[in-house]
């Protein structure tokens, strides 16, 4: 398991705009660069980020081997109700974490 | 008056270093400043939450954590990291946080080595690190360790590798300054270790050292060599006072 960091604000209100900020920890080995044997070391990368809200996806990034390590990926949302927001990462070799958070709106 | 005057004179008779020290921090971008600043951006936190998993893990053969003997780190590691390098009674030498944390692994726990810039020792390191955040760095009044010290300033001064450059020509003389785009800081050690942008993962001092000797085309010490402990203990003399900023983010 991946560690994992998710910022949430604490008080979110029906309708307004909010930011959630995710960092998940991960090497993104591009498929580039050279290993010490004159071989090239395989492509190990996050490939996909879903973000699904009562089961409904409300924001998705494809990511590419340019990507930085341990990416940092935010972005805004805007509910009218509390509910279960699904983290999910994907990537190569089988990647797949998913971190589950109660958002409660006021 | 006189007094001022008499200030201003002091002041001006220390070494240039000492007159205004900044730490790396203020020399960033803005953008890498307000990711250090941010723990829900800063990369290091990563680390961090590693470390404080590994705090309360048990391991070795009686199994017990670095919990069980220390308790609760926020309240027994609050300034322990801005004291060191350190002197070491069992091993009548100095010792830097990451070789203690190995020592106390070994012979405490008698749990299997942390290597030196293995993950678990950068997350320890950066865990009991950022217990001492906003301290100032307090390097012990311990006499032993004026020698090493001593060494540690010669090393600092000593030209090396076929650029024949010392730490001092480009820290000291030409701090402020930039070499290609980068400006060059004063290499006060206050944020160590630290998530370096370039290496996109948390690195030790002793790895941004190595950095600078390949850098000037010497061949650098070895991991936890007393050289470096020297170095460290003198580059800490050096920032005394100057607040902890652990885990850092560097570009």
């Amino acid at each position: 398991m991946a560690r994992v960091l998710i910022n949430i604000p604490r008080n979110i209100r029906a309708g307004e705009a909010f930011a959630i900020r995710t960092l998940i920890q991960h090497g993104m080995e591009s498929g580039y660069r050279p290993d010490g044997a004159g071989g090239v070391l395989a492509r190990d990368i996050i490939t996909s980020f879903t973000a699904s809200f009562e089961g409904e996806e409300v924001f998705a990034v494809e990511l590419s081997p340019a990507v930085a390590a341990n990416p940092f990926i935010t972005f805004t949302l805007r509910l009218q109700g509390s509910g279960t927001l699904r983290l999910r990462w994907r990537g190569d070799d089988g990647f797949d974490q998913s971190e589950i958070r109660q958002i409660t709106v006021t | 008056m006189r007094r001022v005057l008499l200030l201003a004179l002091a002041l001006q008779c220390l070494p240039a270093w000492a007159q205004e020290r900044r730490s790396g921090f203020e020399d960033m971008a803005r953008e890498t400043q307000a990711m250090q600043r941010d723990d829900a951006a800063n990369p290091a936190m990563l680390w961090v939450q590693e470390g404080e998993a590994i705090w309360s893990r048990p391991a070795g053969p009686q199994g017990r954590s670095c919990a069980s003997c220390h308790g609760a780190a926020e309240a027994t590691m609050a300034g322990v990291a801005a004291r060191y390098p350190a002197w070491d009674e069992a091993s009548a030498a100095p010792i830097d946080l990451p070789g203690r944390i190995a020592q106390c692994r070994e012979q405490r726990q008698h749990a299997p080595a942390l290597a030196r810039e293995s993950q678990g020792l950068l997350s320890l390191a950066a865990f009991i690190g950022l217990q001492s955040r906003g301290m100032p760095l307090a390097p012990p009044a311990d006499g032993r360790l004026q020698s090493t010290r001593a060494l540690g300033e010669a090393l600092y001064r000593q030209r090396r590798g076929q650029l024949d450059l010392s730490c001092a020509q480009c820290h000291d003389d030409n701090a402020g300054q930039r070499l290609a785009g980068s400006t060059i800081p004063q290499a006060h050690p206050t944020a160590y270790p630290l998530y370096r942008l370039e290496w996109q993962a948390l690195g030790s001092l002793q790895r941004r050292l190595r950095g600078c000797m390949t850098g000037v085309r010497a061949e650098p010490f070895d991991y936890g060599a007393a050289e470096f402990i020297a170095i460290e203990a003198w580059l800490a003399e050096r920032a005394a006072g100057m607040a902890v900023d652990t885990p850092g983010v560097r570009p």
